[in-house]
């Protein structure tokens, strides 16, 4: 009795489940060869059309060199590097949610995060080892290109467009490091900007351009703030997008060495 | 197919043979040309001879048939070919009807456009039908029978040509550029079946006949040029590039990249369930820490700035090494190899350079404290905030 029930239901769910995935919902989404797609096989054509009838056509070709597969070669750093941005970018519009750029309301935002946000402090926590680690994985990319002389023709503009893409990866991490408006952030901002402050001749300007003042006051906050979340992401998005198509158009991955 | 590495070989035939169905020895041998030639590569093998043969002799590649030295295999066989055609040469009655070009394109192992072309204007220049010109062509049996004594081609053309003029010769040896030995009159040996055709082409070998058979066509003096023989080529492109070992991106690849943005997760959500990120007392303009420290990445630039002049340090330093000096290396480096035998200057130089970073960073982070004086951490304690809630202090 029990038994007939519960086939019926399985019965019904598969039939239900059939109209779903071959309806034309389904197959005006899912483009050929998807291997979501109601028959999909696995084919070598099919293999092709997953890359290329797909969004993903704009990140990678249909086939890639055997070597650059292997985990040891790139040791995937560069991925890394984009995975971890992508991820302080979702923890990131979560904490905006919560948090004002105001000398007043910054440091209590981010302290009401560990207190009456439902996972504000481990989303809080994910943004900031995420940025650590993404400055550690970038430089770690960096030497890994640089040992498989990776750099060489036709490599080398993207080379170049590797080390802005390190600059901007510090300035995202520095600017962040204000927001919470505690003493390590003031303090670490202050040293920091007092440094940028050396320049010869313009240190001055630089340093009131940076700030928005003599000194980091409330208005810096809210500079920082608009750099770090709109601006410096903004471009860095656009710096990657060069990157990758260039590791494309330059033939794919280097090596084997 | 003997340029292709062996195991790129050995893996697509497998592939394929999978997907047929049949043993892999079959396909491996079809695809290295061992398997039974088949009627349609039969069908080509004079003609890939020609191809080969015509650079044995370099000085005459516009023309091998008119050398006159010993001659290529394939040079005779050109000639040969051409002959047959003169001797079958009739008028153009279109007694064939409909030719069938496909079915001839695929025994010739050419298209059947370029098939159809070339027989027409074979047919048209000799006046003879396409069907004969498209037999002769494929080798098969001309329709009507050549003469049994086929003149050889070293022979001399053009003696019994309709219109003996004086500048017959003058014009075949202007246009094959023939020695005049080869060129000179010889008894009549051509075919009496040439002669006695309408449109005139009796030449012994069409070479030299043609441009005299049409003298109204061809003005005197004037060098002609026409096809000697379609060759099949081997692909449109050349292809330069050494075939690599290539595997599809799905699923080689992505699969990995899913499992690393997994891994990648996972790690930093473990990390932040550990590990509480710092937050200290709110912002205070009149308290000023001691020791205040950059964040880490610069903290190495404030250990060099508690060394060197604060201009020297703050930014020449970071700006003209770590960016420009970064962005110039590929330029600097002019060293074409990768392997890490031929670059150890280079990667001695990187790594010194990250190892004194490292260095710096690493005096900065652990070993100064209040005032930025140098302390043993071990000693003193850690002054570093961002460590502040998982560092032991004591
Ligand atoms: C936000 C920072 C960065 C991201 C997201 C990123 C991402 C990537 C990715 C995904 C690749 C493909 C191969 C791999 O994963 O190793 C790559 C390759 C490359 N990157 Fe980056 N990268 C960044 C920073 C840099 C930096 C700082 C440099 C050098 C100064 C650099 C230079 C290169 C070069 C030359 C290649 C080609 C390597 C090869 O063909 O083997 N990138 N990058």
């Amino acid at each position: 009795m029990a038994n007939g029930i519960v086939d019926k239901v399985k019965e019904q769910a598969t039939s239900i489940w059939g109209k779903v995935h071959g309806s034309q919902v389904a197959e005006s989404i899912l483009r050929p060869g998807s291997p979501f797609k109601k028959g999909y096989s696995d084919t070598p054509r099919n293999r092709s059309y997953v890359i290329m009838n797909n969004v993903l056509y704009h990140l990678h070709p249909v086939k890639v060199k055997r070597h650059g597969v292997r985990l040891s070669y790139t040791l995937c750093l560069g991925g890394i590097s984009f995975f971890l941005f992508i991820l302080l970018t979702i923890t990131g519009i979560f904490l905006m949610f919560y948090y004002a750029p105001t000398a007043e309301a910054a440091y209590v935002d981010v302290e009401a995060l560990s207190t009456s946000v439902a996972f504000g402090s481990l989303v809080r926590n994910m943004h900031r080892w995420g940025a650590h680690l993404m400055v550690l994985s970038v430089f770690l990319h960096m030497s890994r290109v640089f040992y498989h002389g990776a750099y060489k023709p036709p490599r080398e503009f993207n080379w170049v467009v590797g080390v802005i893409l390190l600059l901007l990866t510090l300035l995202l991490s520095f600017t962040g490091y204000l927001l919470p408006w505690d003493q390590l952030a003031l303090w670490a901002v202050t040293v920091g900007t007092n440094m940028a402050g050396f320049v010869p001749v313009f240190g001055d300007q630089v340093k009131f351009a940076l700030l928005g003042s003599v000194e980091v006051t409330g208005d810096t906050i809210l500079r920082w703030y608009v750099l770090h979340v709109l601006a410096f992401p903004f471009i860095i998005v656009i710096f990657m997008a060069v990157h990758f198509w260039r590791v494309r158009k330059d033939g794919g991955i280097s090596g084997p060495l | 197919m003997s340029d292709i590495p062996e195991h790129l070989l050995r893996r697509s035939a497998e592939a394929k043979a999978k997907a047929l169905g049949i043993p892999v020895e079959q396909v491996l041998a079809e695809m290295t040309g061992e398997a039974p030639v088949t009627a349609m590569d039969a069908g080509d093998q004079p003609k890939v001879e020609t191809v080969e043969a015509v650079p044995q002799t370099p000085a005459e590649t516009s023309m091998p048939v008119a050398q006159d030295a010993p001659q290529t295999d394939a040079a005779v066989e050109v000639a040969a070919e051409e002959q047959a055609e003169a001797t079958a040469a009739g008028p153009a009655d279109g007694a064939g009807g409909e030719i069938d070009y496909e079915a001839a394109a695929a025994k010739a192992g050419m298209p059947a456009s370029l098939l159809q072309r070339s027989v027409e204007a074979k047919a048209k220049a000799s006046g003879a039908s396409a069907a004969q010109v498209l037999a002769e062509m494929l080798g098969e049996e001309a329709p009507s029978a050549p003469p049994a004594t086929a003149p050889a081609p070293e022979s001399a053309p053009a003696a019994s040509t309709p219109e003996p003029e004086p500048t017959a010769d003058a014009v075949s040896a202007d246009v094959i550029d023939m020695p005049p030995a080869a060129a000179a009159p010889a008894p009549a040996t051509s075919a009496p079946a040439a002669s006695a055709q309408p449109p005139a082409t009796g030449g012994a070998t069409a070479v030299a006949a043609r441009p005299i058979a049409q003298p109204e066509a061809v003005p005197e003096g004037v060098r002609t040029q026409r096809l000697l023989t379609v060759v099949k080529a081997n692909a449109i492109q050349q292809v330069k590039a050494e075939p690599t070992d290539k595997v599809s991106t799905w699923p080689h690849l992505m699969i990995m990249e899913f499992a690393v943005l997994l891994g990648v997760t996972a790690l930093l959500i473990v990390l932040s369930v550990i590990l509480q990120a710092p937050l200290l007392e709110s912002a205070n303009f009149t308290a000023t820490p001691n020791p205040s420290k950059a964040p880490w990445y610069f903290l190495g630039l404030q250990e060099l700035l508690s060394y060197f002049d604060p201009q020297i340090a703050g930014v020449t330093v970071p700006t003209i090494i770590g960016l420009v000096g970064f962005m110039a290396i590929p330029y600097v480096d002019k060293n074409p190899s990768n392997k890490p035998s031929d670059r150890k200057f280079a990667i001695f130089m990187y790594t010194f350079f990250m190892m004194g970073s490292a260095t710096l960073t690493i005096l900065g982070v652990l070993f100064r404290g209040p005032g930025f004086n140098f302390t043993y951490p071990w000693v003193d304690g850690i002054f570093f905030d961002d460590l502040k809630d998982w560092v032991n202090f004591e």
